[in-house]
């Protein structure tokens, strides 16, 4: 395997140019996913683009009212900003059971969402809070939801050139709450068998005005199922509508069989998982 | 594309060396810096053999390109007696016999060292969690964790007594 271009542009046009003139590069962000793909031969790109001395591409800073997550900052780096752990903990949390502290002070959300695994941790909690992806290319930049960016099992929506440079997400309703909750067989350092993310938002009386459910490890990609959401609105969480969005969810879900899960299994725990999910998310609002 | 030359601060020292660019930093300490305590249990990412401190953050020197580490500062199990005088982690994994074939040690110090660091009192459940990514198929992991509870115990101590003879 002849060896790869190494380039750390400085900014965001030189990187763009940088993978705008090569099909065959690829960026490396955190390189969790980049370099096991890369040692185990899946993948031999011919330039590695490393997004991570542009400047402003590490941090997080607030934006209309919400928060701009450079790409390439890590997940631990999430949990120290106070103010955003207190915002999103759904999306902090989900950030922080990526595999262990070590691959956690590399790994990004924007590699999780580009790798394009069904199972990415973080990404069903960024599609419920609602984020969206800043993505730069040779023609300028564009904004996308988080739904948006990925199409399949290790495919994602980027044209070439294009990468992403920073997650937005919309401050913290009045009265919402997020959370994202795996289902693993360990305690730690496992890939999910099915995830699920809630964003809710619920009045002073505790009717609830706006939800977001969405799955992840259940289908090619990351699912907001709309009408899991639907379910719930209008309603006081009440175990009717809390039913009625299960069922929205395992109808929904489309999982494989495989050595981590039937495909019964999968639709029954999505269902479970949603329940659980928009518990927590309930007392997070609750609190708000 | 040729070898390139990258310049790193490691264990303190300033030190050149070249990689090819997809060499691991793993790669580089062994093969090219000789510093051979960081160890490759799986090369992906699992086991935490491979251990180190990039610019103050425990990380998987297997998952990192040497090509990286160009200006960063890296800290390695190399760096962490004091000479012939071994840091307590170190000595209370001998004391309570927190290793056997050895393997996974440097991983386990870099890591145990890097949580006392920042957090001088961990609870077990701290420690467990903070050492998830490191795997040992001999101890059975009870004694490491001892050795690490009792390690940040003496610490504190270490710095009580300091502050009073101060
Ligand atoms: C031991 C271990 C355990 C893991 N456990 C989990 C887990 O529990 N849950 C989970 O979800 N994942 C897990 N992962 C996978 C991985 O850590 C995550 O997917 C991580 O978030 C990837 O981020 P990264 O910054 O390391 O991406 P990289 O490896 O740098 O990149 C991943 C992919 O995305 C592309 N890319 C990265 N950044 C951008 C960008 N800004 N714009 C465009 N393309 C980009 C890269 O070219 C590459 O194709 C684990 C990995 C390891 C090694
Ligand atoms: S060798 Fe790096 S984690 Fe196993
Ligand atoms: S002592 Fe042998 S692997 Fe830990």
């Amino acid at each position: 395997m002849p060896s790869p271009q190494f380039h750390s542009p400085e900014t965001v046009e030189q990187a763009s140019a940088l993978l705008a003139a090569n099909p065959q590069a690829r960026v490396l962000a955190g390189g969790t996913d980049l370099i096991v793909q890369l040692r185990s031969r899946r993948i031999a790109p011919t330039a590695i683009v490393d997004i991570k001395r542009i400047a402003g591409m590490s941090g997080i800073r607030a934006a209309d009212g919400g928060f701009a997550i450079g790409a390439a900052t890590p997940c631990t780096a999430l949990k120290d900003d106070k103010a955003l752990a207190a915002a999103w903990p759904g999306v902090v949390e989900a950030a922080n059971l990526i595999g262990s502290v070590q691959v956690r002070n590399r790994a990004t959300m924007a590699g999780n969402l580009c790798n394009a695994s069904p199972a990415a941790d973080s990404v069903p909690a960024l599609v419920a809070a609602g984020a969206t992806v800043l993505i730069a290319g040779p023609s300028g930049q564009r904004e996308v939801p988080a739904a948006e960016v990925t199409s399949g099992p290790g495919k994602n929506t980027l044209a070439h050139g294009e990468f992403v440079v920073e997650i937005r997400l919309p401050a913290r309703p009045q009265g919402g709450g997020d959370a994202y909750l795996r289902s693993i067989p360990r305690t730690e350092m496992d890939i999910a068998v099915v995830g699920a993310g809630a964003a809710l938002v619920l009045d002073a009386s505790g009717t609830c005005t706006s939800a977001r459910i969405s799955i992840g490890a259940v289908a090619p990609t990351v699912l907001l199922v709309e009408a899991a959401g639907a379910a719930l609105v209008g309603s006081k969480l009440d175990d009717a509508a809390l039913e009625r969005m299960a069922e929205a969810v395992r109808v929904a879900a489309k999982p494989i069989a495989d050595k981590r899960g039937t495909v019964e299994y999968r639709i029954a725990m999505a269902g479970v998982l949603a329940k659980r999910v928009v518990e927590i998310a309930r007392q997070r609002a609750e609190k708000a | 594309m040729g070898k390139m030359m990258i310049s790193a601060t490691i264990n303190g020292d300033a030190q050149q060396f070249l990689c090819d660019p997809a060499a691991t930093l793993l790669d580089a300490l062994r093969d090219e810096l000789g510093l051979t305590g960081s160890k490759e249990g799986c090369g992906s990412g699992d086991c935490g053999a491979c251990t180190v401190v990039l610019d103050g953050q425990m990380v998987c020197s297997c998952l990192v390109l040497a090509a990286e580490a160009e200006g960063r500062k890296i800290a390695t199990i190399e760096g962490v007696a004091e000479g012939s005088e071994l840091h307590p982690v170190q000595r209370k994994f001998l004391e309570k016999g927190a290793l056997q074939c050895g393997f996974c040690t440097p991983g386990f110090i870099v890591a145990s060292k890097a949580l006392l660091d920042h957090n001088p009192d961990p609870s077990e459940h701290e420690v467990r969690y903070w050492l998830a990514g490191n795997l040992c198929r001999c101890t059975g992991y009870d004694k490491i964790v001892r050795a690490v509870l009792d390690a940040a115990a003496e610490l504190r101590q270490e710095t009580t007594t300091q502050r009073v003879s101060a």
